[in-house]
């Protein structure tokens, strides 16, 4: 028994691909993060949830440094993040992004925001870069609306091009930060498909999100976050069904029963 | 009424008046950019002099500017900026004057530009891996010198009149024209009238057209 357990330690330690280890941040008086232990596999979908205010945002956005952190330390790959510069920029270009307020560039026309990068950060052939925009926005199903500008979207199809604008990195990791709330009802099941295909396909993910369906249908584990710590980790049905701690239970009857 | 019009080369000064417009508006484009990067940058020392630059070059009258152009850099430090008639040396050092003077207001005009644009366009570029200039160049000023059309326009207009201030270190444009002709002909209220039309002439569509640009070229949110 012993030995199994040990051996499989061995593989999820290799598996490793995102690692926070005893990560503080502070937002003046506000610790926004307090002693933050985290593991994300290679391949694994993790989802984080918690109150409003409970950090699992900035958690997120820590991961590719757009928030930098007070003291621990944040391994990428093996590769603790560097300081602000060219080695960060070639760390982000692996790290996928969408953004609650999706953040297409508004200047440039939906093909264009998911040729930009690669051209200009791969360093992608122009032709190449743009057939394979083509292939990711057709795979999100907004094929038909590349010469558009963003404005001229919905806010689902608008944050599908987001998720294709990331995918044409070709990113180790994607981190989707609160991807639906935005979004109009009717509009949110377009985005959370694609997201699940994502997570079919093999795709790390780490899912900052108030949808529980996603959570119980395409997580591998649930983080529950409360005021700045990581209070409860547990699969989905584990959480969902038989909370351990009493700040989860609380959230779980405030937000499943009406 | 307009006879005496024939002794003296109104056109001329007038295209003197657009030379050391236009140029000096490419340059303070130009330097006005930069210093704009400057003062967004996250480096504290570009930042620091993209601040003292234009708090303390916004502040100096255009004619001292001008005139220690001619007085301290020609004349006593020889920098001639490559001329040697004094036409020339003086037109260059004009256009010197108003590159340095107008960048100021351009750098504000264009941060007022940056502030437009929101966080989360400078957030998603660095996070699909563009460098700072990068974010700078391909995302962020793009839309900032669109929403900046309209003040930019402003400054021009005020960039156009400054160039009457050449006068004073003898550049022959319109202004210097017209006190010659003020000095030799008795008809004041004439010749100011001409030379005011003269300058409408000029900003008026500029004005125009850059509003038309401005709304046209807005970014759309």
């Amino acid at each position: 028994m012993t030995e199994v357990s040990v051996a499989k330690d061995d593989v999820a330690a290799t598996g490793d691909l995102v690692a926070l280890r005893n990560v503080n941040k502070h937002f003046g008086a506000l610790h926004v993060l307090q002693d933050i232990d985290l593991t994300i596999a290679r391949g694994e979908v993790v989802v984080v949830i918690g109150p409003s205010g409970s950090g699992k945002s900035t958690l997120c956005r820590t991961i590719n440094r757009l928030e930098t952190i007070d003291s621990g330390t944040i391994t990428i790959d093996g590769k603790p993040l560097p300081q602000e510069g060219r080695e960060l920029a070639r760390l982000r270009a692996d790290v996928g992004m969408v953004f609650q307020s999706f953040n297409l560039f508004a200047h440039k026309t939906v093909l264009d925001n998911v040729i930009l990068g690669q051209v200009k950060v791969r360093k992608a052939d122009k032709q190449k870069a743009e057939e394979k925009a083509r292939a990711l926005l057709d795979r999100v199903g907004v094929g038909a609306q590349a010469d558009k500008y963003p404005a001229q979207l919905s806010g689902g199809q608008q944050q599908r091009v987001a998720i294709a604008r990331a995918l044409a990195m070709d990113p180790k990791v994607m981190l989707f930060d609160e991807p639906t709330s935005a979004l109009d009802p009717e509009m949110i099941n377009e985005v959370l498909e694609v997201m699940q295909q994502l997570a079919r396909d093999g795709m790390t993910m780490i899912v900052v999100t108030h949808e529980m369906g996603f959570a119980r249908s395409a997580a591998n584990r649930v983080v529950f976050m409360a005021d700045g710590r990581i209070v409860e980790e547990a699969t989905p049905d584990q959480f969902f069904s038989n909370p351990r701690s009493d700040r989860a239970k609380d959230f779980l009857s405030k937000i499943l029963h009406h | 009424m307009f006879d005496f019009l024939e002794d003296y080369d109104l056109l001329g000064a007038f295209w003197t008046t657009v030379q050391l417009t236009l140029l000096s508006a490419v340059g303070s484009l130009i330097w006005g950019t930069l210093l704009a990067a400057m003062r967004v940058s996250p480096v504290p020392l570009m930042r620091g002099f993209g601040t003292a630059y234009v708090n303390i070059v916004r502040n100096i009258p255009l004619t001292v500017i001008i005139l220690f152009a001619s007085l301290g850099l020609s004349q006593t430090l020889s920098i001639n900026l490559g001329a040697d008639d004094f036409d020339s040396i003086n037109f260059r050092l004009a256009v010197l004057g108003l590159i340095v003077y107008t960048a100021a207001f351009v750098c504000e005009a264009l941060r007022s530009g940056i502030n437009t644009v929101p966080v989360g366009q400078a957030e998603a570029a660095r996070a699909i891996g563009l460098s700072f200039g990068q974010v700078l160049t391909l995302v962020v000023l793009p839309q900032a010198f669109r929403s900046s059309v309209t003040p930019l326009a402003n400054v021009l207009i005020a960039l156009t009149k400054n160039t009457t201030v050449a006068a004073a270190i003898g550049v022959a444009e319109a202004a210097l024209l017209m006190k010659e002709m003020i000095e030799n002909e008795a008809q004041l209220l004439l010749i100011s009238a001409i030379i005011a039309v003269g300058f409408v002439i000029l900003t008026l569509p500029t004005g125009l057209i850059l509003g038309w640009v401005g709304k046209k070229v807005a970014v759309k949110r």
